[in-house]
């Protein structure tokens, strides 16, 4: 048969592709747009305006939402990348051992579930809690992405370990290290780019989520999606525009960084 | 004097040990904050319902009873819960619809990015990571913005002659698909590319040469070669996609419930957590059962090719 095509082109494909991506575009450029608009509603189009950046600016509510969740996020993508590291270093590069199996059901265990599930499932247990200490400030929260954000930070970690070889580890024990500075000194550094991307996907995970933390928050413990959510249901305002907006730009900035580390090869 | 072979039992055993030691604390975290409060649902599912939510310590198998069942409240007969049933059925179908239309969509445009240039490739895949991360709840706003009344689809409509009136998407079960198949969208993507990407042409090629039409090519050799991305992708969409509740409750109204506005409905002014707990177990037996029955099927049509 002559070859005179593209062995690669499936006919509609392109077309459907292109229709994805626009899609997918149109309406966050929309929403953008109308985060500078003049006007008081987002029915009519009043003119290019930063007043609503500046009136999100100054609502306190926006700042603490804000100010919470970013203090969730980066405690809880800490504590679950060291986690999923530990865990990363102790399910990969072995042969099969008792319980290994065991452990990757229980570390993906939180992706298989419905987040409305695991959401109820801990206002009933934080809630029983809160009644026999009397703490009800943000731990919870905290606990509670951590755990969820421990199988996101673990995938990345164990892709990287996954396709590193034993050889520099071996050279180094060979050369008398201990098994202490073959990590610092070997594993560490080489594991680094999974590591960072790991955190940023664990913060980027914290920092997106609303149902669980709907569930889980007490009184005045918005973080900003719950916050917006909110809003939302209250009525559509050009402010929540400007503040996702804002929140749509650090989340591009966050990927953009991530697509980087990640890519870097060796 | 220990064997060389009691030895390297030793220190297989301690190798264990460290290995444990060291997944110990993202087990604890996770057990603590996902899997054991699991457990505790399933008990509050079998209690019964307390005055202010919460539960009375009491068995009772009601809350069970009431997920498709109701009790008439003068002759104590038990019917079919309409209610129950109808959101039951609304959030499985939707769920089902959205995997499908996502796989529709999904499909094409993974084959796509996997054909171009290894330059442009990681352009494309960039532009998909993008919505991929962006705030699932800011792009639910973004779709409401898009197909309420005043939105720009509507404005179109209008300003062409099409329709009169803005036609009411917000509000219905389509809006909830569309918002569904939105969001969703980059996570079907993304591991039919991943299984795509790996696709050697060279048997594309043999299949041309060996005259199969493009169809037959894209059926017997392309699609078996991608279905484990198929597979991980309609799995990804259905399981967040049957549990859903940011999209519904803010594309869908308060009269378009799903099945995760019914569990937060029972746990605030219905004050039935016993009901909620009942119902979200009946959530999770969905999903595994969807789960084991897909991946089964899907395992055993079409030949394994490496």
């Amino acid at each position: 048969m002559a070859k005179n095509f593209s062995i690669k082109h499936q006919t509609g494909f392109t077309v459907i592709a292109a229709t994805c991506f626009i899609v997918l575009y149109l309406p966050i450029i929309v929403l953008v747009a109308y985060a500078f608009n003049a006007a008081n509603s987002t029915s009519e189009w009043g003119g290019f305006s930063m007043r609503w950046f500046q009136s999100a600016w100054q609502n306190v509510q926006v700042i603490d939402a804000t100010l919470r969740s970013f203090q969730i996020g980066a405690v809880a993508a800490v504590l679950s990348t060291i986690f999923a590291t530990m865990a990363a270093l102790a399910t990969t590069r072995t042969a099969s051992y008792p319980g290994l199996t065991f452990k990757y059901a229980a570390i993906n265990q939180p992706l298989m579930v419905p987040e409305i599930v695991t959401g109820v499932a801990l206002l009933i247990f934080f809630s029983r809690i809160k009644i026999f200490t009397g703490y009800s400030g943000i731990g919870y929260l905290i606990a509670a992405h951590t755990a969820f954000c421990i199988p996101f930070a673990y995938l990345p970690i164990r892709a990287r370990l996954e396709n590193m070889d034993l050889t520099l580890e071996r050279a180094a024990a060979d050369l008398y290290a201990t098994p202490w500075k073959t990590f610092r000194r070997i594993t560490l550094p080489l594991l680094w780019p999974g590591i960072l991307a790991g955190l940023m996907l664990a913060f980027v995970i914290s920092l997106d989520d609303v149902v669980i933390t709907e569930f889980v928050k007490s009184g005045g413990q918005d973080t900003l999606p719950t916050y917006m959510l909110g809003q939302i249901r209250r009525g559509i305002t050009p402010e929540i525009n400007a503040i996702s907006t804002a929140f749509l730009l650090l989340s591009v900035a966050i990927v953009t960084l991530f697509f980087f580390v990640s890519r870097k090869r060796d | 004097m220990a064997t060389a072979e009691q030895v390297a039992k030793a220190a297989e055993r301690r190798d264990v040990r460290d290995r444990w030691l060291l997944s110990a604390p993202a087990l604890l975290v996770i057990f603590l904050a996902a899997t054991g409060p699991l457990l505790i649902v399933l008990i509050y599912s079998f209690l019964t319902p307390g005055p202010y939510g919460d539960v009375k310590w009491q068995f009772s198998p009601d809350a069970w009873l009431s997920v498709f069942m109701e009790r008439d409240i003068f002759d104590d007969t038990l019917s079919l819960a309409a209610a129950h049933v109808t959101i039951f059925w609304r959030s499985i179908k939707l769920a089902v619809i959205t995997t499908i239309a996502t796989l529709a969509l999904g499909f094409p445009t993974a084959y796509f990015m996997a054909t171009r240039s290894e330059k442009t490739r990681d352009l494309w895949l960039f532009l998909i990571t993008i919505p991929f991360w962006t705030n699932l709840l800011i792009r639910t706003f973004a779709v409401l913005q898009i197909i309420r009344n005043e939105g720009i689809i509507n404005t179109i409509l209008i300003k062409l002659g099409i329709v009169s009136a803005p036609v009411q998407i917000l509000f219905t079960d389509t809006a909830i698909l569309i918002g569904m198949a939105y969001v969703y969208l980059p996570l079907m993507v993304l591991p039919i590319y991943a299984s795509m990407e790996k696709l050697d042409f060279r048997l594309v090629e043999a299949g041309y040469d060996l005259y199969a039409t493009r169809f037959k090519v894209l059926r017997k050799i392309i699609f078996p070669l991608v279905k484990p991305g198929v597979i991980a992708g309609s799995i990804l969409v259905f399981i967040p996609a049957l549990g859903a509740y940011v999209t519904p409750s803010v594309l869908g109204g308060g009269k378009n419930m799903m099945l995760s506005n019914l569990i937060e409905l029972q746990f605030g002014q219905g004050r039935n957590w016993p009901l909620g707990s009942a119902l979200s177990i009946t959530v999770m037996i969905i999903v595994m059962v969807a789960l084991l029955a897909y991946v089964r099927n899907a395992g055993k049509s079409g030949t394994r090719h490496g």
